[in-house]
């Protein structure tokens, strides 16, 4: 054995994935099995008790999916990985990890439509309160702290308006009030950047999209650092006896792994949320060109970006700061929108990014359409902003397409 | 010698057939009956108790002191210590005479005095490390949960 540190694009096609020990299979097989034999009545108890290691029913844990989230987990600098059956599913398993009823969650107000819902409306009804800030006010993010703050959720890169969060700044702000920083790094993936080395604690993915970059998988993951001291008093739910575990105190028997451990053992298992081994495995191949795909996203992204700035049916572009989502305003507005997309013929009209495909969406009547007109002024989601997640064609006839979709934006006799 | 890196503990855990645990406890909430388990019914080590308070975990005798093991059974490969920190000095005193070769301080078992004794008593140290998660690390149980074993190989496992 060696201590080599590999790097990035190694990783991303290695780790998590050895040859599998009994067949010598390079590639990751898909274990497609619901329950596991225990060897002895023994080791089954062990395995019940947490004290072995090993599968026992794939709504906990198995050999396919266990190798996504340590790809991942290898990939985003963390301690380990949870994989769960959405970005949303991994959302809440975290938030379900942390708080209960009575408890609050402080969260970035500019972050993904859905992730406004899940928590405004549907944690909000188990009891767990969210205060929405605007994160780049740091003094708001303090501010919005209580005794009963569980966790801070922003996104690296905000969905749709492409806002950057100063991670380190962040986790100092919530480590300074005994919080842990939960970074949705969804849009940048660890390739562009990795949240945890910036003091980021947890980690959540919708590896629906860049992750698995095909469009073909829904998928969500949740990586954890080791880093956070869960055991500072304010984590009654990993410091104190558990009843959902033989009374176990999860940071005393676990140390490091306590958070992990309670959220597989526990969340993960009553919750149902799990991974299928089909899409870990998608997934999987997914990830060993991640780092090629990422370069070659970005670099078209800025190359359409500098092509729309100089178009007259452009009101304004904002050109992505990292990864390769943008969006930009049509100066006809609502309906230039609406006249634009119907006109696309390669872009994709889909409520989705991160994909091989180019994709395209006006997310006032589409993703963020659940929202009142305030809350999209204050996700900076504007009605005329079209969104593109550019993907791996050849740039010529994505702006071929571009091109011809804003001269018919502008209605016949009128003039851009 | 302390062992710092992946490899240097991976090469410890290869050189170790018996172990003897400090401290370990009946209790099944304690960490230390956890490691002791796992120890005994997950892997080929030969794992013995050392507690006076107890007379046996699970059917395996307990000793009350390491003495009493190397003198019944000769010195154990490896100690694994479960005690509280002002007490991991004289651990250590009793590790170099009971001739076992390594001694392992469990997480949050970080006392300078009682490392460095324990290097110059010749022992191979770790530190700060749970026994169970390593041993797990590399025989590959650890990524049965997810959780970053930090290895990368295209071998296959013999």
């Amino acid at each position: 054995m060696h201590d080599r540190q590999f790097g990035f694009a190694t990783r991303a096609i290695h780790a998590g994935t050895p040859p599998e020990a009994v067949t010598g299979s390079r590639a990751v097989p898909i274990f497609q099995t619901a329950a596991y034999v225990f060897t002895s009545t023994e080791q089954a108890a062990e395995l019940f008790a947490l004290r072995g290691y090993g599968h026992i029913y794939s709504r906990i844990s198995n050999p396919t999916v266990a190798a996504f989230e340590e790809r991942m987990a290898s990939l985003e600098g963390g301690l380990g990985a949870i994989a769960f059956s959405s970005g949303l599913a991994a959302q809440l398993c975290a938030v379900l990890a942390l708080a209960q009823a009575g408890d609050h969650l402080v969260c970035a107000q500019n972050v993904y439509g859905g992730t406004v819902t899940q928590l405004a409306v549907t944690v909000k009804r188990m009891g767990i309160e969210t205060t929405f800030v605007p994160i780049g006010e740091l003094e708001a993010v303090r501010a919005a702290m209580r005794a009963n703050t569980r966790l801070l959720l922003v996104e690296t890169i905000a969905n749709p308006s492409g806002e950057i969060a100063d991670i380190a700044a962040l986790a100092q702000v919530a480590h300074a009030a005994g919080v842990p920083l939960a970074v949705d790094n969804t849009f940048a993936t660890p390739y562009l950047f990795a949240p945890i080395a910036s003091g980021a604690d947890l980690v959540l993915h919708s590896a629906t999209k860049f992750i698995g970059g095909h469009g073909t998988t829904i998928g969500g993951v949740l990586v954890e650092s080791g880093g956070f001291p869960w055991d500072n008093g304010r984590f009654a739910l990993l410091s104190q006896p558990s009843p959902g575990y033989h009374q176990k105190v999860f940071t005393e028997t676990f140390a490091e792994y306590a958070f992990l451990m309670r959220a597989r053992a526990e969340v993960l298992r009553d919750v149902g949320a799990q991974m299928a081994p089909m899409d870990a495995w998608l997934l999987l191949q997914g990830l060993e060109t991640l780092a090629i795909r990422m370069d070659r996203h970005v670099a078209s992204a800025k190359a359409i970006a500098a092509f729309l700035e100089a178009r007259a049916e452009v009101a304004w572009v904002k050109a992505p700061q990292l990864g390769s989502i943008l969006t930009f305003g049509l100066r006809g507005g609502r309906e230039a929108g609406r006249r634009f997309i119907d006109a696309l013929e390669l872009w994709s009209h889909v409520a989705n990014v991160g994909d091989a495909k180019s994709l395209v969406i006006h997310p006032a009547s589409t993703t963020h359409s659940q929202l009142s007109d305030e809350e999209l002024a204050k996700g900076g989601v504007p009605p005329e902003l079209v969104r593109l997640s550019v993907g791996l064609e050849d740039l010529d006839d994505l702006t071929w397409d571009l091109g011809n979709a804003l001269r018919a934006s502008v209605p016949a006799g009128a003039s851009a | 010698m302390i062992a710092r890196t992946p490899a240097q503990r991976r090469a410890l855990l290869d050189r170790v057939r018996s172990i003897a645990v400090v401290g370990a406890s009946a209790n099944p909430l304690r960490p230390s009956y956890t490691v002791f388990s796992y120890l005994r019914t997950q892997t080929a080590f030969e794992i013995t108790p050392i507690n006076p308070a107890i007379a046996a975990i699970d059917g395996v005798a307990a000793y009350p002191s390491l003495a009493a093991y190397a003198r019944e059974r000769g010195a154990p490969d490896l100690v694994v210590v479960f005690r509280r920190i002002a007490e991991l000095p004289a651990v250590v005193a009793e590790t170099v005479a009971s001739g076992a070769k390594a001694i392992w301080f469990q997480y949050g078992l970080v006392d300078a005095g009682a490392i460095a004794a324990a290097e110059a008593g010749g022992l191979d140290v770790v530190v700060d490390r749970c026994v169970k998660v390593e041993h797990a690390r590399f025989s590959g149980a650890l990524a049965t949960g997810g959780l970053n074993s930090g290895l990368i190989t295209s071998r296959r496992r013999a």
